[in-house]
């Protein structure tokens, strides 16, 4: 069960950029006073002035009257961020109740936290919660150089030796397996970030004997190992090619081809916008979580929200069959 | 009126207002689409279906009584004829021009009487949906009706997932293996299916019992939903091995199984079901058991969809999180709403907006 979307109008009260390719946003929304940490809210884009909509980690309330969040900038994209940047303090923003897929429990021994570039986002509340009510916690934050750790310094004063900066320019990498082995076993693990990260961490959590739920994740499968580029692809039981602009998902591009294919929570983790695979040649830039490592490996089937062609020829299916004959008449 | 939105099925389509023995000369009150009914035989044995509300003072004519084919209000005897004119007013010697009450298009066929909630002039009998198997000789069996007080669309939901027998019907239908084979989802233009083959696996009770064949089953769901409110079921089990996956059933035993959940309400519904079998179709004895069995079943189903429907309405700004596994339903709601959404303007037209 989840909330039903329900839009505020708002009033976008600053932009300020915080580190090279991240902006923080201070959006004013009476309606909205406070969100459980790792909570997001649903902000209206325009993208070619279609409009669409991206979810944004709240990051703080400024005096419990309105939201801030951190919107990185990324050019090969879909095209929310590059929206969310042409806005200027005064604009009209519509977003939705903060809502959290990604909830902290309060009962664990032991907080490992892990976040890679903007995927600080949804756990920085989560760490300054934690040492607010005195839980065993450690952060481990990986930015690809200095001047991308976002809101490092904000964190430095609420954790203090609890936070662990990982800086690939300097050739300083998280030891995940280190940091695993580390957490006590009844300890629980919250990360966000790209989906390599990502990955790497569920490998070693399921080899491990830990127990799956105690590991927390949050995906809005807007990264892949790829950048993003056009494609296109053909439907084989339809007959048709179509083309996927750079900034579309694979998804909205075939419905805006009148394709119709089944969709619901549109960030890779339902599966119901899973595709057939009939041919492929080339790599497909999996992004979804709903598929295992072995399935993507195997590409029988491609999610739609989220996945990409890298590069390469796509031949897909759609579940379209015609209306059956039920009966045979003698 | 509702916006589009609230709409959850169509009133451009044939649905099926009762089994063919529940209509007869007693008045038998239905409310098919929000729309109050009022259903008997004439003296021809065909059916009728008029408005339930006497134009006079609304009062429902389903209480009052037949005299030949007409229907007299049981609280000032206004009396209206099969297409909904009135007859005759009390102490007065001429009748209102304008007073008349609504007749709606009624077709009896395979074993149902179906009724027309929407316009008239669409409502062709050639559109009713096709049930052959009630009058093919091959097939045996019969049904009930049952009210539930949910959302018709639940229970097409239900249908459209049989992963639920493996919780919902553990004792009878369901078994681990069933929950976790692959299924495979299609559409049409009014269609949505789900093909499931469980191969050389255990056969739950009910299938060991029908088939009475030693050893392990491969066993079949093809589950079509027609729009907007049929969901038929070509089920069965062969033995293990016998060709049924290459489409040689013959050592097997099938069942087409009907389940028509009409709307009645937003929230309730009437579940008529029934069980055609290919086996043993003169076995009378077998056809009560089966009825008896499935009336189970569909107990159980009954129990969960309508938690469902109290649940929904204690959380109306929650929506659900489908699964993979909902597919098949979602592509049902989705045959639904192309339906809904296909009519709005004419819609508009009937209600005079």
């Amino acid at each position: 069960m989840r909330n039903l979307d329900q839009w505020y109008e708002a009033t976008l009260t600053s932009s300020v950029q915080i580190t090279p390719t991240v902006r923080q946003f201070t959006i004013d929304c009476p309606q909205i006073a406070t969100s459980a940490p790792g909570s997001h809210i649903n902000v209206r884009v325009y993208i070619d002035g279609r409009p669409d909509h991206r979810s944004y980690s709240v990051v703080g309330h400024p005096s419990e009257g309105g939201v801030i969040i951190a919107v990185k900038y990324l050019p090969q994209s879909r095209g929310g961020s590059a929206y969310m940047w042409s806005l200027a303090a005064g604009a009209r923003i519509w977003l939705t109740p903060p809502a959290s897929d990604f909830e902290l429990s309060f009962n664990s021994a032991e907080y490992l936290l892990l976040a890679g570039g903007i995927g600080i986002t949804p756990v920085i509340r989560m760490a300054e919660t934690l040492m607010s009510q005195g839980k065993p916690v450690r952060l481990l934050y990986a930015a690809r150089s200095r001047d991308e750790l976002a809101y490092a310094g904000r964190l430095q004063e609420a954790l203090a030796h609890r936070l662990e900066v990982f800086v690939a320019d300097e050739e300083r990498f998280i030891d995940l397996a280190q940091a695993i082995n580390s957490l006590a076993p009844a300890g629980e693990l919250y990360m966000c970030g790209p989906l390599g990260l990502m990955e790497a961490v569920r490998a070693i959590w399921t080899a491990s004997t830990r127990d799956i739920s105690r590991l927390h994740y949050e995906t809005f499968g807007s990264s892949g190992r790829h950048p993003a580029k056009a494609f296109s692809v053909q439907i084989s039981n339809l007959g048709i090619e179509v083309q996927i602009p750079q900034d579309r998902s694979l998804l909205d591009a075939l419905s805006d081809a009148g394709v119709q294919v089944l969709s619901d929570c549109r960030r890779g983790e339902c599966g119901l916008c899973a595709l057939e695979v009939v041919a492929m040649e080339g790599e497909v830039d999996h992004r979804d979580v709903f598929f295992s490592p072995e399935q993507h490996r195997e590409t029988r089937f491609i999610c739609a929200c989220v996945s990409r062609m890298a590069q390469g020829r796509l031949v897909i299916e759609t579940a379209y069959e015609g209306d059956p004959v039920l009966r045979t008449l003698p | 009126m509702s916006s589009k939105k609230d709409q959850t099925f169509p009133m451009n389509a044939w649905y099926v207002a009762a089994w063919d023995a529940e209509v007869s000369r007693k008045l038998l009150a239905r409310t098919i689409c929000e729309k109050d009914l009022v259903l008997y035989r004439k003296l021809d044995g065909t059916a009728a279906a008029l408005a339930d509300a006497c134009w006079h003072r609304l009062v429902p004519l389903s209480a009052g009584r037949l005299e030949g084919d007409e229907l007299v209000c049981g609280y000032h005897g206004l009396r209206f004829n099969t297409s909904g004119r009135c007859t005759h007013m009390p102490s007065q010697e001429t009748i209102n021009p304008s007073a008349c009450v609504k007749s709606y298009p009624v077709v009896e066929r395979h074993r149902f009487v179906w009724i027309w909630p929407g316009d008239p002039a669409q409502a062709d009998p050639a559109l009713v949906p096709d049930l052959g198997w009630f009058e093919d000789p091959d097939w045996a069996g019969d049904g009930r009706m049952t009210e539930v007080r949910a959302d018709y669309r639940l229970v097409i939901d239900n249908l459209m997932d049989l992963t639920h027998e493996t919780y919902v019907h553990a004792s009878t239908i369901g078994n681990e293996a069933l929950a976790e084979a692959p299924f495979k989802p299609s559409y049409g233009a009014k269609t949505a299916s789900i093909t499931r083959w469980v191969l050389d696996g255990e056969p739950p009770p009910f299938w060991a019992a029908q088939l009475d064949k030693p050893g392990l089953v491969d066993r079949w769901q093809y589950i079509h939903f027609l729009a907007p409110s049929i969901v038929v079921l070509d089920v069965g089990v062969a033995p293990a091995g016998s060709g049924a996956p290459q489409g040689d059933r013959s050592q097997g035993v099938s069942m087409w199984v009907i389940h028509v959940p009409t709307p009645s309400r937003l929230d309730t519904c009437y579940y008529f079901w029934c069980h055609l079998r290919n086996y043993r179709q003169h076995d009378q004895g077998l056809t009560r058991r089966i009825m008896d069995a499935a009336g189970g079943i569909l107990r159980e189903d009954e129990d969960v969809i309508e938690a469902q429907q109290r649940a929904m309405e204690r959380n109306p700004g929650r929506d659900f999180n489908n699964l993979n596994i909902d597919a098949g339903s979602l592509w049902a709601r989705n045959r639904i709403q192309a339906l809904i959404d296909a009519e709005a303007p004419a819609l508009l037209k009937v209600v005079g907006i």
